[in-house]
């Protein structure tokens, strides 16, 4: 398959782009933050979202979605990096759609999935515990207790924690820290006895709480998948999510790159556009030549996903990777290049450093992914 | 695509699988290991091995020495898609190209878009047959990143030019049998407006070549002299004065040779190759976290890389890439390669020193290194490339 977008998803970017840009511009982001907005993002605009079909687009038509695959997903994600645009879409869409569809039984599926479709429903994974995205060092603990289980811990950078209807929390069954066998996902409501959610304001504006568990009570139906047998489960979600954040860093790092170009044009020092000088040319080609391979190795990841979610791992480890350099990449020349512009909270290139740095942690980063690849290819 | 067209894909794939495996000799499945096992074509070439022979052969008489060019001037009539394929499943088994050729990676499109239909019948057919090995008439000792400034002169003499002047940096002239140059045909015109792109034979009186030493060890490279050559006026290509557009269509193609010279995927991870020296720990880990984390780094952007060369492709096909693209891909593609080399010798380490041993191959690893560095000169060095992307596809004033 060809590693271009075909007419459809060219189609589907115009739309995604024309009513974000409109609706969801950069000041839509400054706003919420600016009115420490209880919901963090437009609940009225998430619901002509869902109305258009984005909000199910992962999820299959028999539950209302759009059936669409990854690489549709990446479309909608880039689109919100531009604008930076808060939106559920991430972690209900992508993420929690994906693990419900995929681990899912009939009964799971026909609960959530038409209300996720819908719009109605905000779901969100609970994985990261330490500072650290590390999913086999999971230790949120959950013991058998009569015919369901009671969990215990905590867990951190749970993205729209404090708004969701649903969390699907990866915790350990069996065995200890580090081990891949005994890790089972729960679907937990998060008005369940015991649940305590405390929301974090994040350095990029953007949804996250801390959650801690004390003995909440599930019962058996609550297990998405199988009992200790969640880690391959968790590996294709995560993948997912992965995926959609490079996308999201692929789009930001256009829009601050864009962005950076049009001001070395405009701007003038020393009776020239600074855009003449050569040392900042030679930045702006080698920071656009990045972007580009970067834009390609994420295709390729989407595509591998919608090929087979179990085999796409080293390339979705080769694209979040390659999306964290170059995000980080762009912002520090975005800021440097704007000069003191850069530095003021006044100019938007700022939210684009911050959420970049949000984006690098979420899922893991570059390192991480880095770490992967080394040892998928044995050295 | 249609389905039917699919289909027709799924059968040319199966049908080339079947070919390829029946055909390619295992010897010619994995990368050359010395320029010497490289074959070049050309009228006093010979073949390194029988298998290297077989496998040239076999593959010239489908066309597939050059697979997508027209099937009337000996190439394969291939689709894009069904190129695609092709390489994809000579990729799965490891197969190198049959024929090397500057023929084929350069003066051949050039020629299929620039040249007229007798040149196109005289030149191509015996390119694509490997009976005329090429070599490229660019550089010279005062014309090197700014080419355009170029002196050699070509002096009309009624049918005829009458070429004299120097060229540098010529690879393989010492072999090749003819040579694509660019000469000044008008000496008052401004520097990109007197240019032409000829054509002639390397054996004219009046050529003479020198090969030059390099820190390798090796002469890829030579100095060509032209004294009073005599080249027919027809066998300038494209019109009289605008060969820069044709040399500027050729480097394209340069460009995006040499950006996909690097052996990418080819062979075993370079952390496994690096574990042989270095060692690994009890985990399996490379014995070097600092060298560990370089290889994988390198990797990851290797990947990212071949995944960015197949987009280029398809957005050539879906007629959506910028035509200065290739010197983006370039400029990355040689960084990276002299990258993969700053890793081979450091994982090396005194074993990558020795120079003349038997057991070195003759130096093999550091004489390929120091090759590398080259990759980044010619063609168009890397600062002449980022020059190009910001001026060509940013469109930064002044550039």
């Amino acid at each position: 398959m060809a590693l271009v977008l075909t007419e459809e998803q060219s189609m589907l970017r115009d739309s995604a782009r024309g009513l974000i840009s409109d609706k969801a511009p950069v000041s839509h982001l400054r706003g919420l933050r600016d009115a420490k907005d209880p919901t963090g993002f437009s609940k009225e605009f998430w619901h002509s979202f869902a109305e258009m079909g984005f909000a199910g687009l992962l999820v299959p038509e028999e539950f209302g979605g759009s059936g669409l695959g990854f690489m549709e997903a990446g479309v909608v994600m880039e689109e919100i990096g531009r604008t930076l645009m808060p939106s559920p879409f991430l972690a209900t869409s992508v993420v929690a759609a994906s693990a419900l569809n995929r681990g899912g039984n009939a009964a799971q599926k026909s609960e959530y999935l038409p209300k996720i479709s819908n719009g109605s429903l905000l779901a969100t994974l609970a994985i990261d515990e330490g500072a650290k995205h590390r999913p086999l060092q999971t230790s949120l603990q959950a013991v058998r207790a009569g015919n369901g289980f009671k969990l215990s811990g905590a867990k951190a950078l749970v993205v729209d924690g404090h708004v969701a209807d649903l969390f699907i929390v990866a915790a350990r069954t069996a065995g200890s820290a580090g081990e891949r066998d005994g890790l089972t996902l729960f679907l937990v409501n998060p008005t369940a006895k015991g649940v305590a959610i405390e929301r974090t304001i994040m350095v990029d504006a953007h949804n996250a709480a801390r959650i801690e568990l004390a003995n909440v009570e599930v019962n058996a139906d609550s297990v998405l998948g199988e009992v200790d047998q969640g880690a391959a489960l968790l590996d294709g979600v995560l993948d997912i999510g992965r995926g959609a954040v490079a996308s999201e860093m692929v789009g930001l790092s256009e829009e601050v790159f864009n962005r950076t170009v049009e001001y070395l044009k405009n701007r003038k020092q020393f009776g020239k556009l600074i855009g003449e000088f050569q040392a900042l040319q030679h930045r702006a080609a080698e920071l656009y030549v990045d972007i580009e391979i970067t834009r390609a190795a994420v295709m390729k990841a989407l595509q591998a996903l919608d090929a087979d979610v179990a085999k796409a791992a080293s390339s979705v480890a080769v694209a979040k990777a390659r999306a964290g350099t170059t995000a980080t990449r762009a912002v520090q020349e975005g800021v440097q290049m704007h000069g003191g512009m850069g530095m003021t909270d006044q100019f938007d290139i700022g939210f684009f450093m911050k959420r970049a740095r949000v984006c690098e942690e979420l899922f893991g980063d570059a390192n991480y992914h880095t770490e992967q690849l080394a040892r998928a290819r044995g050295y | 695509m249609s389905e039917s067209e699919n289909a027709d894909l799924e059968t040319f794939r199966v049908e080339t699988r079947a070919w390829l495996e029946a055909n390619c000799p295992p010897e010619m499945r994995k990368p050359a290991t010395s320029d010497a096992d490289v074959f070049w074509g050309g009228r006093n070439t010979k073949f390194a091995s029988e298998p290297q022979r077989i496998w040239f052969e076999r593959m010239r008489d489908k066309g597939w020495t050059v697979p997508d060019w027209p099937k009337e001037y000996g190439g394969g009539g291939l689709s894009a898609a069904e190129h695609k394929v092709l390489r994809a499943e000579m990729a799965k088994i490891g197969a190198r190209p049959p024929l090397s050729s500057f023929g084929i990676w350069m003066l051949g499109p050039a020629l299929l878009k620039y040249g007229n239909e007798a040149q196109k019948k005289e030149h191509l057919p015996k390119i694509a047959a490997g009976l005329i090995r090429w070599c490229q008439g660019y550089s010279e000792p005062n014309a090197g990143s700014d080419l355009a400034s170029l002196q050699t002169r070509a002096e009309s003499d009624g049918d005829d030019f009458v070429i004299t002047g120097s060229k540098i940096w010529t690879s393989y002239a010492n072999y090749a049998d003819w040579i694509f140059c660019l000469v000044r045909t008008d000496s008052a015109a401004k520097k990109h407006d007197g240019i032409s792109f000829i054509l002639f034979d390397m054996t004219s009186k009046g050529v003479t070549t020198k090969p030059i030493l390099l820190i390798s060890g090796y002469s890829p490279f030579c100095e060509t002299f032209f004294d009073g050559v005599r080249v027919p006026k027809s066998h300038v290509v494209g019109t009289v004065n605008r060969g820069w557009d044709v040399a500027k269509y050729l480097l394209q193609h340069e460009r995006a040779m040499i950006s996909g010279m690097g052996e990418r995927g080819v062979g075993r991870p370079l952390g496994q190759i690096a574990a042989d020296s270095v060692g690994s720990d009890a985990q399996g880990k490379l014995d070097d976290a600092m060298l560990r984390g370089k290889i994988a780094s390198f990797d990851v952007d290797e990947a990212a890389l071949a995944a960015c060369a197949e987009r280029a492709v398809d957005l050539a096909k879906a007629g959506q890439a910028h035509p200065a693209f290739s010197s983006a891909m370039k400029y990355y593609g040689t960084e990276l390669n002299k990258r993969r080399y700053e890793i081979l010798m450091s994982a090396g380490g005194v074993d990558a020193l020795e120079w003349e041993s038997e057991r070195s191959r003759q130096g093999a690893r550091p004489r390929a290194w120091l090759r590398t560095k080259a990759n980044s000169i010619e063609g168009g060095t890397t600062e002449v490339m980022l020059g190009i992307v910001a001026k060509r596809i940013l469109d930064l004033p002044g550039a």
